[in-house]
């Protein structure tokens, strides 16, 4: 218990940085998702090809080889994920300004595994949606977009919700590779620091750790739960 | 129509005016929509073969045949939810764009009433009329507005414009859909089945919307079985058959004497119950 609390700022400040990840990286997938989620039920073949060759790909790729392929392999194409120092952004999240890429390296590894998990979750709501629905806005005379954006996706976003929670729910726990692949003092690097530089005893510190994920976690899991139960109400 | 006055279904068209069925005027001009050389397939199922149509302005064709044969698919290519490998179909002179904005404008121009109803689940009555007009035509929401409840007004059902389409009937849901489909301000409406999946005290009053429709001089293509309809409102039955137009003429001599033999078939199957 004295580790617990001795350390607790430095479980704290671990704790932040994880928080910053895993809501840029969220944030990401979900943008990068949907993206290629339109593109794999666009009308135009070339598309769908592209979306279908993502997904399949980045899908069945264990998630260490993206972290691999970012944290070594972007710096030796001289890459360093410079494109995510946004600026008021990056006065928001410090470190997504800082010379050193890993944090950034660490939002790109896991919003580009992460989004093709978005991407199936949205298809599965758009394909729960009948199809009558997008050939009567279609019959309209509405394009493609406006067809997904006003008939379709309002529709799909109900059963979408709970898959796209889990989606990130895994991807909470995913971050933890960050802290193996360069980020410093994110959660999981911050057992790593505790107990073999400073020797404390390994038990309580990664019940600590745990519990850092946990507070992220569960809420998420319980609001799933809570909204999966309306849904069945008013079905 | 005139160029095709030899061809059986031009006169079978003029011989429905003469028949004294509903439509006052003999259709004239060039035709609104051609389909030509058509063919389709469903992988090695041939749903489309060779097919030959043209439908003139205000003219009401209705279009019969077998379960399987071809009629969704028909209507469907009109409007290209069903892409066509083979043949030309054009609507006003105008080829079918193959995707894009250009065929989004063309779908605007050809209304589409489904077997089931298909109205917007998550839009109220009105706003199911009014997304058409305001999306694709750009008219001022106040304007759609006002001629969205003028259209409900005439279909029946202003009454029903705040609610969602659950909540209706299915003779209402489909009379919205009508209505939807005529807020585009189409040049011609397609109708597949649109009174299959009502119950049968429904059906009358969908009908009597068709009817006035076709009065009011809509060119109109009507895949249904609904005879009294044809009899009252088509210039013209197409019947199909695998996929293929076997027989054209107008509603009386069709039904009372058909020259085919498939045709023959049918009409004793549906005229038994
Ligand atoms: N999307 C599809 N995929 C494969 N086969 C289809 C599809 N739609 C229709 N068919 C088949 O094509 C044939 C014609 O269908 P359809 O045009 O719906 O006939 P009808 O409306 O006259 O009953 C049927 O045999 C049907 O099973
Ligand atoms: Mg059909």
């Amino acid at each position: 218990m004295d580790v617990l609390t001795g350390n607790a700022g430095v479980f704290a400040s671990g704790f932040f940085v994880t928080f910053q990840i895993v809501l840029l990286a969220a944030v990401g997938a979900l943008v990068l998702g949907t993206l290629v989620a339109a593109m794999r039920i666009s009308p135009l073949p070339p598309l769908r090809w592209l979306g279908t060759a993502y997904v399949t790909v980045v899908r069945n790729t264990p998630l260490t080889i993206v972290f691999f392929m970012t944290a070594f392999g972007l710096p030796e194409i001289g890459v360093d994920a410079g494109f995510l120092r946004i600026p008021l952004l990056d006065s928001l999240f410090t470190r997504l300004g800082t010379d050193v890429p890993y944090f950034r390296f660490a939002i790109v590894a896991l919003t580009v595994y992460t989004a093709a998990f978005v991407c199936e979750a949205l298809r599965a709501g758009v394909n729960a949606v009948q199809p009558g629905q997008s050939e009567a806005g279609r019959s309209l005379g509405l394009t493609f977009t406006q067809n997904l954006r006003l008939i379709v996706l309002p529709q799909a976003g109900r059963a979408t919700v709970v898959p796209l929670g889990s989606v990130i729910i895994a991807m909470i726990k995913n971050s933890a590779l960050a802290g193996a692949f360069g980020v410093a003092g994110d959660l999981f690097q911050t057992s790593d620091e505790l107990t073999s530089a400073q020797g404390l005893p390994a038990i309580p510190v990664f019940i600590g750790v745990a519990a850092g994920y946990l507070i992220l976690t569960v809420p998420l899991g319980l609001l799933l739960d809570r909204i999966e139960r309306s849904q069945a109400v008013t079905r | 129509m005139a160029e095709r006055a030899g061809e059986p279904p031009a006169a079978g068209a003029g011989a429905a005016a003469g028949a004294g069925a509903a439509a006052d005027t003999e259709p004239a001009g060039a035709p609104l929509v051609v389909l030509r050389g058509v063919n389709k397939h469903f992988g090695d199922l041939h749903v489309l073969r060779d097919i030959n149509l043209e439908i003139a302005r205000g003219e009401v064709v209705v279009v019969i045949g077998p379960s399987g044969s071809g009629k969704s698919t028909l209507c469907r290519a009109i409007n290209r939810l069903e892409p066509i490998e083979d043949g030309e179909i054009t609507v006003d002179g105008e080829p079918l764009p193959e995707e894009g904005r250009a065929l989004a404008r063309l779908r605007a121009d050809v209304g589409m009433v489904f077997q089931s109803f298909n109205l917007f689940a998550h839009k109220t009555i009105l706003q199911n009329v009014t997304l058409g007009p305001v999306k694709v035509r750009k008219v001022p929401a106040a304007e759609a507005r006002s001629e969205a409840m003028d259209l409900l007004e005439r279909v029946g059902i202003a009454s029903q414009a705040g609610k969602l389409p659950a909540q209706l009937s299915g003779g209402q849901q489909q009379r919205a859909a009508i209505a939807r489909a005529l807020a585009m301000r189409p040049k011609v409406m397609l109708f597949d089945e649109p009174t299959s999946a009502l119950d049968p005290e429904m059906v009358q009053e969908v009908l009597d919307v068709m009817i006035s429709l076709a009065r009011d001089g809509m060119t109109m293509v009507v895949v249904t079985h609904e005879m009294g309809f044809a009899r009252r409102a088509a210039n013209r039955v197409v019947f199909m058959a695998d996929g293929q137009i076997v027989e054209q003429a107008a509603p009386e001599s069709f039904f009372t004497a058909p020259s085919s033999d498939r045709a023959k078939d049918f009409l004793s199957k549906i005229l038994t119950h």
